[in-house]
């Protein structure tokens, strides 16, 4: 059966060249049954895939499927091959079945959208990118995947280019990430001829055996390997694009969000963990970076009014944790975390998408309310969603996934108080913006009414969803609480095992606790301010500091207009004074110079026969003067 | 010695005969006469390869003049159908007039 690993990422492949040759022919049903089918198929094939990995497990930790030699230069020899591990089958199975599920919802979500077939074979190359990105076994095949997640990417933000608005979030995203891509290519390149190998397994090993820890090269390579998965993961100082990816459809939101695309930057990093263990400054920024990230993220969602763009911000500050979790070393964390945070966020973004078109394309909050009644189903799974992304003790899978986050960001070696203390204050700021959002969205008074209700399709993934929501966090408990190690037992025979000081674990049950009780003042002061005493809320944001602090956080502290001034205009401003560069002036004046000539040339064809005399007796006279001088 | 003499005053008439020839090719306007020159020309080429071929006691001198006879004569006769064409179109014998491009 793992013979057919190579099936998992074709499938989408197939779907998406079928859809891209035929799908101006098939018909809408047709369309649906390709988009949707091909991602299921290649579903199933990964849960086969994973049963036996996982039933043979015993015999080796991975599995090795040499498809063809990509190209052969000179000593480098890429092929294509796909690597399965523990891993990777995680990721694998979070991008086939969240993006089926999405796939299923949007054959109803985008019915009356005339770009059905275009959207699907967006959607299928976007999975089939994803998949070859996690199934890579060498990282140039890996860097494929990663472009072509890239290219999908902006094909689906701009998906309504129609407006242009939605092609310039589409180009930024674009643009945003490239400047991750390039460093990371260049990484590539610095590791290549370093160790002469992209195949990443026999890179991790060389790069252990010939560099010592804290090494200038191991450094540099982590570096740019870190810078490129800031890009795609929207990361510090790479965050921008994010929050305006929201252009796109709700679903592609919520693939980009959950199952693919900003989760490469994370597994890029597990990936290749060996790196950033042999470079430790850079390891420390990777926790530094997803601390602050998480942090000013979850500002800035506090203060959205776009339902999705609090979703996107708080997509950011969720991967910050999982970044914290990278960088103190607590790897099965922060899969763990991506996975979880992959069922909940895709269960957001759908039960919001099904909020905004009820309401005819309604995106602010302020509009909404009342809700709860008119769309039960969706305000119960939204609710469960919602739990689960600000760590609901004990019955939410987030709480999980986030106390072994915070946990580790204290107790592994690497940890400190103040990584902690901004894990601790993020899930209280998380809890807040996303009680916010659903107080504001589903309780108080009935703003506007519903249209029309989810159809079947798109109410089954979302229910789906949030059953995970729950249950995916029963997978692995702590110490204290049952310690049930199913996912870390499966992930360390990938990653290295965490690690954490002796004598913190008895101070588990305590930090679990504290945990606890934030997310719930979150909740509780979300009550307060948005739901019981909104007046409250108004009158913080009224007062000066609280009205400046409200526009700096939902500008996204500034980092738009920052590079806007900095880099976009100088940039713009270069280029349009540059438009007619002086290197043009060589090829204008090779242009002015022949035409000069021609416009001699064609006086002296003037037709009359007598100066066609006169120029040959002059010419020859000088011919023979030459002979004859010289 | 007398024969170098032939041969400096034959070059010298001919070169008079060219430049004579140039110069009404050159300086008239009507077609007949810049014919007329250019045969005048010719000869004058002529009279270069008969004095050269004296001066070597050579019959290759009178062979090539017999050739620009031949050559003169068929180009005379071209020379003149064009030249009827011309009066034909143009109704002048002025070769200036010609000097309009485009057909």
């Amino acid at each position: 059966m793992l013979e057919l690993l190579w099936l998992i990422p074709a499938l989408p492949f197939a779907g998406f060249l079928v859809l891209a040759i035929a799908g101006r022919i098939l018909s809408r049903g047709g369309i649906a049954a390709v988009g949707v089918g091909s991602v299921g198929l290649s579903c199933i094939a990964a849960f086969a895939a994973a049963a036996e990995f996982i039933g043979q497990a015993e015999s080796g930790h991975f599995y090795v499927q040499r498809l063809w030699a990509w190209l052969s230069v000179g000593g480098f020899t890429p092929e294509i091959s796909l690597y399965l591990d523990a891993l990777s089958l995680v990721m694998m199975l979070v991008v086939t079945f969240v993006g089926f599920l999405i796939h299923l919802y949007s054959s109803e979500f985008m019915l009356e959208d005339e770009g059905y077939g275009r959207f699907f074979a967006y959607m299928n190359l976007f999975v089939g990118s994803m998949l070859a990105l996690v199934l890579a076994d060498n990282l140039l095949l890996l860097y494929l995947g990663w472009e072509g997640v890239g290219l999908c990417s902006y094909l689906l933000i701009g998906f309504w280019y129609k407006d242009p608005a939605n092609g310039r979030a589409a180009i930024k995203a674009f643009v945003v990430t490239r400047v991750g891509d390039t460093a990371m290519i260049i990484g590539l390149f610095l590791l290549f001829m370093n160790l002469g190998t992209l195949q990443m397994q026999e890179l991790m090993r060389l790069a252990a055996e010939r560099w010592a820890v804290g090494s200038g090269l191991a450094v540099a390579a982590a570096a740019l390997l870190l810078v490129g998965a800031l890009g795609k993961s929207a990361q510090l100082p790479l965050q921008t694009w994010l929050p305006d990816a929201m252009a796109g459809p709700s679903p592609v939101s919520a693939l980009i969000h959950a199952a693919t695309m900003v989760t490469a930057g994370v597994y890029l990093i597990a990936r290749t963990h060996l790196l950033f263990t042999l470079a430790p400054a850079v390891q420390a920024a990777v926790a530094i970076i997803g601390a602050l990230t998480l942090l000013l993220a979850g500002c800035s969602a506090l203060t959205q009014k776009d339902i999705k763009r609090v979703l996107a911000y708080s997509t950011i500050s969720q991967i910050g944790y999982m970044f914290l979790a990278l960088g103190v070393g607590a790897w099965s964390a922060a899969i763990f975390h991506l996975m979880t945070h992959a069922f909940f966020k895709a269960l957001l973004f759908l039960g919001a998408g099904i909020v905004i078109v009820s309401l005819d394309d309604e995106h602010d909050m302020f509009k909404m309310g009342g809700l709860r009644s008119q769309l039960p189903a969706v305000f119960w799974t939204f609710l469960i969603g919602a739990c689960s992304l600000s760590a609901l003790p004990f019955i939410t899978a987030g709480f999980y996934s986030k106390d072994i986050i915070l946990f580790y960001s204290l107790a592994s070696p690497l940890g400190n108080r103040l990584l902690w203390t901004a894990g601790v204050l993020g899930a209280f700021i998380t809890s807040l913006y996303t009680f916010r959002m659903v107080f504001m969205t589903f309780f108080g008074e009935a703003k506007s009414h519903v249209h029309r209700g989810p159809g079947m399709r798109m109410t089954v993934p979302v229910v789906i969803l949030a059953a995970l929501s729950i249950v995916a966090g029963f997978v692995e408990l702590p110490h204290s609480l049952g310690n049930i190690r199913m996912f870390s037992t499966l992930i360390n025979k990938a990653l290295p095992a965490m690690a954490f000081r002796a004598g913190a674990s008895e101070a588990e049950t305590t930090l679990m606790a504290f945990a606890a009780i934030v997310s719930l003042l979150g909740i509780f002061l979300a009550y307060i301010l948005f739901y019981e005493k909104p007046r409250y809320a108004d009158s913080l944001a009224n007062i000066l500091p609280g009205r400046l602090i409200k526009r700096f956080w939902s500008s996204g502290w500034g980092f738009d207009w920052l590079y806007e001034t900095f880099l976009v205009r100088p940039f713009v401003w270069f280029a349009r004074t540059n438009r007619d560069d002086f290197t043009d002036l060589i090829y204008l004046g090779m242009i002015w110079t022949s035409r000069g000539l021609n416009n001699m040339l064609s006086l002296s064809q003037s037709g009359k026969v007598r100066m066609y005399a006169t120029g040959i007796a002059l010419g020859a006279v000088l011919v023979i003067a030459i002979a004859v001088f010289l | 010695m007398t024969q170098d003499i032939y041969l400096n005053h034959g070059l010298i008439l001919a070169s008079v005969l060219f430049a004579l020839g140039l110069f009404g090719v050159l300086a008239r306007r009507n077609i007949i006469f810049v014919l007329l020159s250019i045969e005048v020309m010719l000869n004058a080429a002529g009279l270069v390869f008969v004095v050269a071929g004296a001066k070597w006691g050579q019959a290759d001198g009178q062979v090539m003049f017999i050739f620009i006879l031949a050559m003169a004569a068929a180009e005379v006769s071209v020379g003149l159908a064009l030249m009827l064409r011309m009066y034909h179109i143009l109704k002048t014998l002025d070769a200036d007039a010609a000097g309009r491009m485009k057909g």
